[in-house]
């Protein structure tokens, strides 16, 4: 009697199984026909869509947006915008690419950082911008955030924000080892030298392998390691710009001149506040996460350019950064859903925004006098704006990310990570790194060089 | 039902009508059981069967993931990763917790009651609240570490740096869970009848002796038991190299376990099919290993 129950529990159990797995088994790969090429919308038939009104899903993290829904839903009170916040980055892009696989719950609209935005274009899940005429608003946004929405000849999102470079530095710990501000990357290396001599316990900067960074710094000093044409990508990282970097980058690991703490750690955040950690080369998105994270930091820190990799050039390159874009699978009409999307990136939103504290990626509001006089108390007054605008301008054009960047970001410690705690060289790194994102791609289907 | 009317009558009731009282009873948690339990099992092999590229779209590879997975290097390293802390941190654990537990029962101990909260109490903290609390202790620039090496000017080597890191983590699995393996001891001594105590010690049996031949022999069950939870537990190793990799980001490789390999490549790679093959491989070798343990652990029980 007791095997019969056993086997009966195991036979229903299993049935209840397979059912189960076959609810599962949706298969997501059919192409949608409605991405690209489709027929032209004019900016009328967007203005009619927003009269009409409807539902709309947005998921993104950024947090002024929230004003920019208020106020879009003040000026068209027909349109209901739901704006969801999915999680940051990583997070979002797991539950955007699980509610893509599964067919349903995908939002109108998505956030998605600049190096991620390939990805998601290769995998068709979003609608290009073309038929809506947005190559025509080319010239309202810096170069550099418009090549990153740019992917194969497409528009695939519209710029929201941006992160030209800037170096951020403790002058109270600069003047009080009489260190001038670097103009390059070779008086950076001797600044670092200077300081932790001169007090040990202080470094020029932190490091302890950020993928994000060394892409920006490769993307600074001209280097283009990545090439992508549709399926087919080359990944190349001995080309001159990377070696310039990996050159000045070594000796500042070998010497031991960068803090081996995280960046984002309880103990960066102390030591850019104690002063420990002398400066830092990353986004214009900084300074709101200065205030909030690191007050005790508040009057000693200062912006200014990048340093150089060739003395007297102006060079730069951005840090991180988000679309807007359209989710090819979201359920509201296409049109209404760019219009929400020019007016929170090209229109009225835009101004709210940066009244709210977010860095523009507009060409208006980076030239706007009033905005570019902004006085920044951490920065003891500083007018700091200017200094991003300008970087901004110098932004290097032609940098592509990988259509599997996500990826290939995730495995960066595994291989150039070595570099910072044993005997391999940064070259030996980004070769291990170039090794595997190549055979992930493979795997992946792509031709890969 | 043909059953001769001369058969005891209670046999053809009985096997006229099979009873489902039982399964009236089981059905609620057979149910709920075959929902979360049975069929995301059923589902990982089905998904492990397939591979889904994003060039290419989904297709049906039988076990090529399979074959993948076993001629891949990086699961290897972090099975052998996982292997070398199941036998250096599970016996210093048990060990540990035996000892406490032998103490705690002695009845010699004053303050009984105290110790073992207190040694319990690390279980009591959330394994993501120890792990950044550890990773805190850790810091060798700002951190407990960095503090000591100020003020008492000397070097102390980098718990996060690679050479290290597995035994800093097996320190905290440790201090987490040496309570809670001394509470299944302790509760197994607590039941041993105290008359065999007194039949020892009228024999002439010193302390360790009662120890050696009466209490260690009573409380085998357990002893197997907890093995078995540290084995799997050791095998499932993820929170506290998850956390620390915020701190120690070289030192802790995207396939350091195998349970943090099948959680990356989910989530960075999107690569669900590979890893439901690395989850059912490693549910395989986790089976063999407790099965084997318990096997010889009470072999002659």
């Amino acid at each position: 009697m007791s095997r019969f129950r056993t086997v009966a529990a195991v036979a229903s159990a299993a049935a209840l199984a397979l059912s189960m797995a076959a609810c599962g088994s949706s298969d997501s790969s059919s192409d949608s026909a409605s991405s690209g090429g489709g027929k032209a919308v004019s900016d009328a038939d967007v203005t009619a869509a927003l009269e009409k009104g409807g539902n709309l899903t947005v998921w993104a993290w950024e947090p002024t947006l929230k004003q920019v829904v208020a106020k879009f839903q003040e000026k068209y009170p027909k349109v209901k915008v739901d704006l969801v916040n999915a999680g940051t980055g990583d997070k979002q892009y797991t539950a955007l690419q699980n509610a893509i696989a599964a067919g349903k719950g995908v939002p109108d609209i998505g956030q998605i950082e600049y190096y991620a935005l390939p990805q998601f274009a290769l995998g068709k899940s979003l609608t290009s911008l073309g038929t809506f005429g947005a190559d025509g608003i080319k010239a309202d946004f810096a170069p550099g955030p418009w090549n990153s929405v740019n992917n194969g000849g497409q528009v695939y999102g519209l710029p929201m924000d941006s992160g030209p470079m800037a170096l951020y530095y403790n002058k109270e710990v600069f003047d009080k080892y009489k260190i001038a501000v670097p103009t390059t990357w070779d008086e950076y290396l001797d600044a670092a030298r200077k300081l932790h001599a001169a007090d040990p316990k202080a470094y020029i900067t932190n490091d302890t392998g950020d993928a994000g960074f060394v892409t920006s710094m490769i993307w600074q000093a001209g280097g283009k390691p990545y090439a992508v044409d549709g399926t087919n990508v080359t990944i190349n990282f001995s080309d001159e710009g990377t070696q310039k970097f990996e050159k000045v980058w070594q000796t500042l690991i070998t010497e031991k001149l960068v803090a081996p703490v995280s960046s984002w750690s309880d103990q960066w955040f102390q030591g850019i506040a104690s002063g420990s950690i002398a400066s830092l080369a990353t986004g214009a998105w900084m300074p709101a996460n200065f205030v909030s994270s690191a007050p005790g930091g508040a009057g000693k820190w200062r912006a200014a350019a990048l340093p150089q990799w060739t003395a007297g050039a102006n060079a730069s390159a951005e840090n991180g950064g988000s679309s807007l874009a359209l989710m090819d699978k979201g359920t509201a009409d296409k049109a209404l859903a760019y219009g929400f999307l020019k007016y929170a990136t090209d229109g009225d939103g835009v101004q709210t925004r940066v009244d709210n504290g977010a860095f523009p990626a507009t060409t208006a509001q980076l030239s706007d006098a009033k905005w570019l006089a902004t006085e920044f108390p951490y920065f003891g007054g500083q007018k700091a704006n200017e200094i991003f605008a300008k970087s901004s301008q110098n932004v290097l054009t032609g940098w592509s990310y990988l259509p599997f960047q996500v990826y290939s970001n995730s495995i960066f410690n595994d291989t150039v990570g070595k570099a910072y705690v044993s005997g391999t060289t940064l070259a030996d790194g980004l070769k291990a790194w170039q090794d595997q994102s190549a055979k992930y791609g493979t795997e992946q289907g792509f031709t890969v060089k | 039902m043909t059953a001769p009317p001369i058969a005891a009558p209670t046999d053809v009731r009985r096997r006229r009508r099979p009873s489902f009282r039982g399964w009236q009873f089981v059905g609620p948690f057979m149910l709920v059981f075959a929902l979360v339990f049975l069929a995301p099992i059923a589902y990982s092999i089905y998904l492990s069967l397939y591979r889904n590229r994003l060039v290419g779209g989904n297709s049906f590879v039988g076990l090529d993931n399979y074959q993948q997975v076993l001629d891949d290097p990086n699961f290897w390293s972090s099975v052998g990763r996982v292997s070398l802390f199941l036998i250096v941190q599970v016996p210093i654990m048990l060990f540990l917790a035996l000892l406490i537990a032998l103490a705690i029962d002695s009845g010699r101990l004053y303050g009984a009651g105290f110790f073992r909260v207190t040694v319990f109490l690390p279980y009591a903290v959330p394994a993501v609240v120890a792990a950044l609390m550890w990773g805190f202790i850790y810091g060798s620039q700002f951190g407990l570490i960095g503090s000591i090496n100020d003020a008492l000017n000397v070097t102390l080597p980098d718990p996060l740096k690679p050479s290290l890191i597995l035994a800093s983590i097996g320190n905290i699995v440790t201090w987490e869970f040496v309570g809670y393996n001394m509470l299944i001891f302790y509760s197994a001594l607590k039941v041993v009848p105290k008359s065999l105590y007194e039949s020892a010690e009228i024999d002439g049996a010193g302390q360790y002796r009662t120890i050696w031949s009466i209490k260690l022999p009573a409380i085998r069950g357990a002893l197997v038991i907890a093995t078995i939870f540290s084995i799997i537990g050791s095998f499932q190793l993820f929170n506290e190299p998850a956390i620390l990799r915020a701190s120690a980001p070289n030192a802790i490789t995207t396939y350091f376990t195998p349970n943090f390999y099948a959680y990356s490549l989910t989530f960075s790679g999107q690569q669900f099919n590979y890893s439901a093959a690395v989850a059912v491989v490693m549910a395989v070798i986790t089976m063999i290993v407790a099965y084997v343990v318990q096997l010889r652990g009470t072999r002659d029980l």
